[in-house]
């Protein structure tokens, strides 16, 4: 299948022709864009008169290039793998709730406050080893293997952080494997002290910031209704000096309120950040801050705009990294990756502060998907095996798309939230993602021939 | 300008050992509400997505 799309850079059209099976991008001119868009039953009525009106000589070497790149299966190439099943042993990865309470209250939260509507638990250091313990043994031959402290806010609990991540550190050692820490924090609590340890113990730390002041305080607040943002600016800052080169992101959300979000990352650039991202809320439709599909021309717009900008100040003293954008054309991960997604219910666990092992952190709570708990492991198998199908060569709305071996088939936790079905199909995120696929192909295009 | 140039080609071709699940599980990067692949990196090739190796490149 091709997928055919323009991205305007300094208000100049770029053509690009996108093999969805073999990966393979091309940038055209306006009459092999036409070409390419006849063969493969693409053509708008406008378009068709364009195309008879062009140079059958242009038209003709073109489509025998395209015959060249079809014969060597880089054009219009067919799926390279049609039949696939998730692993279910091996659990790689496993994100702790350390604790189910939040010293912010964020409008948007999709924990509820940091609750997930349970009590307000704290994970002890002994429910933490014993996840720990289980991640090792049900690790099978995976050695690099992956802990995110989450919460909640997991600063509220931080000396059972470190109490896991020691363990962690000394039963790697002993069982041959090496961990990989992520904290997710909202920054208040990050003072000198933990800053430093984060910095020294952490592969990646997320910071939470929205943006703008102005855009923070309208949905994040302290418990008590003040105003967080200087000192969780102050903190974040003060951590990004002590970082240096090592691995952060600061992420934000937007809502319908921020539409326009490039001035969000405008804003977190020009504080000194440069590792970005800014991801669009998830929540029911008739939240007024809510994203919902009428949002996504203004949001592709938005996009474009953002794109830029990110292109602009990468050339000059302002350069950043902005987390969708990112795409490793060359290489990347590889087929399974790309067919399986974030892994959540076979390599990719949550647990809770009391123990219980869901698929990911945005399942827990629900008891229809309680996986098992760290103390007793899996009881319920079930939920795993039915995880293991959901590829995207199972789901029918992936079929066709352009991003789906960028997405590995979107997430589960929304589908669900939307459709009813973890392997459903959560359409305003489906058509969020495919803009930024084009977006950062594009981006690949103009920064490789320094346009 | 000619009218095709090819910006990278047959990415997706299974050329190496897949699914050794030694990458980053995508959702401990940056997200937590979506769901990415395409940026993350196999661990067996050279990440490309630092500022220190673009200026490399």
């Amino acid at each position: 299948m091709v997928h055919t799309f323009v991205y305007r850079h300094k208000g100049n059209p770029l053509y690009f022709v996108w093999d969805i099976e073999s990966g393979s991008l091309y940038n055209v001119d306006d009459v092999a864009f036409l070409c390419a868009k006849k063969r493969y039953g693409l053509l708008s009525a406008e378009e068709e008169k364009a195309f008879s009106d062009s140079d059958k000589k242009d038209v003709s070497e073109i489509n025998a290039s395209f015959d060249e790149l079809e014969g060597e299966g880089a054009l219009n190439a067919p799926p390279l793998i049609k039949e696939f099943k998730k692993r279910t042993g091996a659990v790689k990865a496993m994100c702790l709730h350390i604790c189910h309470d939040c010293n912010l209250r964020c409008e948007y939260c999709f924990a509820s406050g940091g609750t997930y509507n349970t009590p307000r638990d704290y994970m002890s250091a002994e429910v933490g080893k014993k996840a720990i313990d289980f991640l090792i043994s049900n690790s099978g031959d995976i050695k690099n293997l992956e802990v995110d402290f989450f919460g909640g806010e997991p600063l509220m609990n931080f000396d059972v952080v470190k109490q896991i991540t020691a363990y962690a550190k000394e039963e790697a050692a002993k069982k041959g494997k090496r961990f990989s820490f992520t904290m997710t924090t909202n920054c208040l609590l990050l003072n000198e002290e933990a800053g430093n340890w984060l910095n020294e113990e952490m592969d990646n730390v997320v910071l939470s910031i929205d943006g703008r002041e102005s855009v923070h305080n309208e949905v994040r607040h302290t418990v008590s209704g003040k105003n967080a943002y200087p000192a969780i600016v102050r903190n974040s800052l003060e951590f990004r000096k002590i970082r240096g080169d090592k691995k952060y992101y600061v992420r934000g959300t937007f809502t319908a309120k921020n539409l326009d979000f490039t001035e969000d990352v405008i804003a977190l650039n020009d504080l000194g950040f440069d590792q970005i991202s800014m991801e669009p809320v998830v929540l029911p439709e008739e939240d007024p801050m809510a994203i919902t599909r009428l949002h996504i021309d203004r949001i592709k717009a938005e996009y474009d705009r953002l794109a830029e900008v990110y292109l602009e100040r990468r050339k000059g003293g302002k350069w950043f990294n902005f987390f969708h954008f990112m795409l490793d054309l060359d290489h990347g991960p590889c087929i399974h990756k790309r067919l399986t997604g974030c892994g959540a219910g076979t390599e990719y666990l949550a647990v809770s502060p009391t123990g219980e092992i869901y698929p990911c952190h945005q399942f827990v709570g629900r008891s229809e998907y309680l996986i098992g708990n760290v103390g007793e492991g899996i009881l319920n198998p079930e939920v795993r095996e039915r995880f293991s199908g959901y590829t995207v060569l199972k789901k029918a709305h992936c079929a066709d798309c352009p991003a789906k071996y960028y997405c590995g088939g979107g997430c589960a936790a929304n589908a669900l939230n939307f459709s009813g079905r973890p392997d459903g199909q959560y359409e305003v995120g489906c058509e969020l993602q495919k803009k930024r696929m084009e977006v950062s192909l594009a981006i690949q295009f103009i920064e490789r021939n320094g346009l | 300008m000619k009218h095709i140039e090819t910006v990278t080609k047959k990415t997706l071709i299974p050329t190496r050992e897949i699914g050794c699940g030694e990458c980053q599980a995508s959702c401990q990067s940056a997200c937590k509400t979506s769901c990415t692949v395409g940026n993350q990196a196999c661990v067996k090739e050279e990440k490309v997505h630092v500022k220190g190796a673009e200026e490399d490149k």
